[in-house]
């Protein structure tokens, strides 16, 4: 009963979904304000309705509703509670349903949030978020029902695939659709900007809280799920630009470029072509990263079985939206305006450079993920291309952006003074080269350059620090001025350097544990020891446990450094019950100096085990790099000028009024 | 500087840092790219001993030996040809006979594979498509899902 209620609330989300991609768009046309507001409330009725088909699911989900084949195939009542909630995502059409909740939310906040909104503007946003909600609800309802019925129904389902069975990759789907969904609000907006043919700095300020807010749930979500991967696939590895994994990276990076372009547009009313055309790029490729996780057209390492016939339904979904929405602007762009004219060396002139280096690494990973497909398809060839490829490409272009993302704060608008911005960061550059040259005192061996890039971390750091201290006057003034600039400085500058900071620590974690990782594999009987990194690892052989829904063989290493004991290590092999199938979880130290890992291989003769263990210097590093990101991304949401939804002044007539950022 | 010449000095940067990324690509693509053959495209064509190339088929039943210390013996079968394959390392989970692999390494001139990376999967069920081909090509299997499990 539960699961029809599910199914019915599904099919009257796509009735609705509808009624809000047409009305508001007519009554934007004929200008009738009435029709123009239907667009709002149809938002709020489509999440409404969704939350009930999500909820139905969930329920059949809990209480192991057998008789829903969705629910049969993919969970198991012997599972545990988290799984059993997470296995409502962890399967092709659920994790369908929570795209199109999340796209529902999206929509439902834009209608909420959104009051301040010119009202054709929000009608043709709304009208536009409900076409691409009717898309994939038709994609649900004809190609992937959850919700289909088996008759009779089994007693035990066949549970939910073993690996996805952990705590990190439960929310690793929410965050990443988020994220992808976010970007359809960009999207939107820039598609009724094109239907109205009007685009201006306002409309960067409505769409950039929308962005950032994405953008902060991708960076999450692929941090969760690099994280996952460290440690659950036993490789040792944090990120092996695997096709899926490149899916959700490239919406990553044109969303990044967004986020900095709409800053140009906001505060001087240049780059309009270049933004719109990044918004409706960064939902396409959104859009294919679906298609490419959901089709299976790629070999990756991270594939689950699919069926092709869907893969093709979506791929027609994103070939109507993006070819429409290029079409819309190849027709609208010539009457764009450009304003705001500025040197090269500019702050405008720097986030261009951002854009240009952030759009061409996006470009070299897009010909990395999609070239085997294509040679196959005119050739037939089969071929792979691996880290090698993105580390030749993808890299070298990053490497001029680290360089020039502390110099970007620190330039006027219109004309800048690259000269003024190297002295105000002398501290900076001291510091960087202090690092560089302890780097090569302290780390010995290891590539040559690997200090050097470590040391483009510490720069991109400390020059987000100098920024911040420039603009209080740090040393310059005495110490209750500094103290009061600190307070009145606006909380996107601390939004800014606080991200700045995150893609610092990010870029050492990275380099770390790239350069200095050691690795050894060797057999090993109870009793042997064997050493990494100065640390002896003795194996004191294996027992076998019972856990919930699963029977595991644990390994103890006990790791001694300098003769004493540091820790023990327990990695171990899982068999699970349902489905039958192996899993390997890695034993990890974690330190800030870096993690210790050991991963449990084949049984060999007498007792002996295969081992991998590996050392992986400041790899922490690399996942407190992308929470230090969000955390910037959520001071700068937090500040006035960004609050979703138009900014207007408080009605408050005493609240301070915030010093003008520039 | 004019109007003209600031936006010279845009186009400039731009096709500058659009042309280094295009060399970029193509110099790693010449240089990066892994080939995929089954074991009867081993046998037809010639592979150079000292090229990457990634192999795939179907772990051949009883062919699992192990050697000295880490060292794993297997041999691929797309059930024409088989190509006997060496691996010093941990296989994956899902690694069993009868089931789907892709491994990646080097030919030796004994006609030996030496795999440095035997590539995991994440779901039973799943085939990778290059094996799905590699088989369906022999006739042993038409269908669109994964293929009969043999164990």
């Amino acid at each position: 009963m539960i699961a029809e209620i599910g199914h019915f609330t599904l099919i009257l989300a796509l009735g609705v979904s509808l009624v809000q991609t047409i009305l508001p768009i007519w009554g934007a046309q004929r200008g009738d304000l009435s029709l123009m507001q239907v667009g709002s409330a149809a938002a709020q009725a489509q999440f409404m309705l969704l939350l009930v088909t999500f909820a139905a699911l969930t329920v059949a989900y809990v209480t192991s509703d057998f008789s829903v084949e969705n629910v049969l195939q993919n969970s198991h009542s012997a599972k545990p509670m988290l799984y059993k909630i997470s296995g409502v995502w962890g399967n092709h059409e659920g994790s369908m349903v929570l795209w199109v909740l999340t796209l529902a939310l999206f929509g439902s906040a834009v209608a909420l949030f959104g009051r301040n909104l010119p009202p054709d503007l929000k009608a043709n946003v709304l009208g536009v978020q409900g076409s691409i909600s009717a898309a994939f609800l038709a994609f649900i309802i004809f190609t992937s029902n959850p919700f289909n019925r088996i008759h009779p129904a089994p007693f035990e389902g066949s549970g939910l695939n073993p690996i996805l069975q952990d705590p990190a990759l439960s929310f690793h789907p929410p965050f990443l659709y988020a994220g992808y969904v976010g970007f359809s609000i960009a999207f939107s907006f820039a598609v009724a900007a094109l239907i109205s043919g009007r685009i201006d700095p306002a409309w960067a300020r409505w769409v950039r809280p929308w962005t950032l807010a994405a953008w902060m749930f991708l960076t999450l979500g692929i941090s969760m799920g690099s994280w996952w991967a460290y440690y659950e696939l036993g490789w040792g590895g944090w990120w092996f630009w695997d096709p899926v994994e490149n899916a959700s990276f490239m919406p990553w990076l044109a969303g990044t470029a967004l986020l900095h372009s709409a800053i140009v547009m906001e505060k001087r009313d240049a780059l309009k072509v270049w933004t719109i055309l990044l918004a409706i790029l960064t939902f396409s490729l959104s859009l294919m990263g679906t298609f490419l996780v959901r089709s299976g057209v790629l070999t990756s390492v991270h594939a689950f079985a699919v069926d092709p016939a869907r893969g093709v339904f979506i791929l027609a979904i994103m070939i109507f939206f993006t070819g429409g929405a290029l079409a819309l602007f190849a027709g609208r762009a010539q009457v764009l305006r450009q304003g705001g004219l500025f040197a090269p060396i500019s702050r405008e002139g720097a986030l261009i450079l951002n854009n240009l280096l952030i759009t061409t690494g996006c470009a070299a990973v897009f010909v990395g993920t999609l070239y085997p497909l294509a040679l196959e398809s005119v050739t037939g060839e089969k071929i792979s291309v691996g880290p090698p490829f993105f580390n030749a490409t993808f890299v070298p272009l990053m490497i001029p952006l680290l360089v020039a993302v502390p110099y970007g704060p620190l330039l006027a608008w219109k004309r800048g003074d690259i000269l003024g911005a190297t002295q105000r960061l002398w501290i900076a550059i001291a510091l960087t080269a202090l690092a560089i040259i302890a780097t090569y005192a302290m780390s010995g061996s290891g590539p040559w350059l690997a200090p050097l890039a470590l040391g483009l971390g510490v720069w991109v750091i400390m020059g987000a620090v100098s920024e911040i201290g420039f603009r209080v006057k740090a040393f310059r003034a005495p110490w209750d001025e500094v103290l009061r600039r600190l307070r009145n400085l606006p909380r996107s500058a601390y939004g800014t350097a606080t991200a700045h900071i995150g893609v610092g620590v990010m870029v050492i974690g990275i380099v770390g544990t790239s350069a200095w990782q050691s690795e050894k594999i060797i057999a090993m009987s109870p009793g042997d020891t064997s050493e990494i990194a100065g640390y002896s690892l003795t194996f004191s052989g294996v027992v076998p446990q019972k856990g919930p829904n699963y029977n595991e063989q644990i390994g103890t290493f006990v790791v001694t450094e300098d003769g004493a004991e540091l820790t023990r290590l327990h990695p171990s092999k899982r068999m699970y019950v349902a489905p039958p199938q192996a899993t390997t979880e890695a034993g990890i130290h974690a330190a800030w100096s870096g993690d210790l890992y050991a991963v449990l291989g084949d049984e060999l003769k007498d007792g002996a085990y295969t081992v991998r263990m590996y050392f992986n210097p400041l790899v922490r590093l690399i996942w407190i790099g992308t929470v230090i990101m969000f955390l910037g991304g959520l001071i700068s949401l937090t500040d006035r000028r960004l609050r979703v939804g138009a900014p207007k002044r408080s009605r408050a007539a005493t609240a301070p009024q915030p010093v003008p950022a520039e | 500087m004019t109007r003209k010449q600031r936006r010279s000095v845009l186009i400039a940067t731009c096709v500058a840092v659009l042309g280094i990324a295009v060399g970029l690509v193509l110099f790693a693509l010449e240089d990066s790219i892994v080939f995929f053959y089954s074991p009867s495209d081993i046998a037809e064509k010639s592979v150079a001993p000292d090229q990457r190339i990634r192999i795939g088929g179907l772990v051949e039943e009883g062919s699992v030996r192990r050697g000295e210390g880490t060292q794993v013996q297997f041999a691929v079968t797309d059930t024409a040809k088989t190509l006997p394959v060496v691996y010093t390392g941990v296989l994956p989970d899902l690694f069993r006979e009868g089931q789907g692999v892709v491994a990646e390494g080097k030919l030796g001139s004994d006609g030996v594979f030496t795999a440095d990376n035997v590539l995991a999967k994440h779901d039973e069920n799943y085939m990778p498509p290059e094996v799905a081909d590699a088989l369906r090509r022999q006739g042993v299997w038409q269908g669109e899902g994964p293929p009969p499990q043999t164990n």
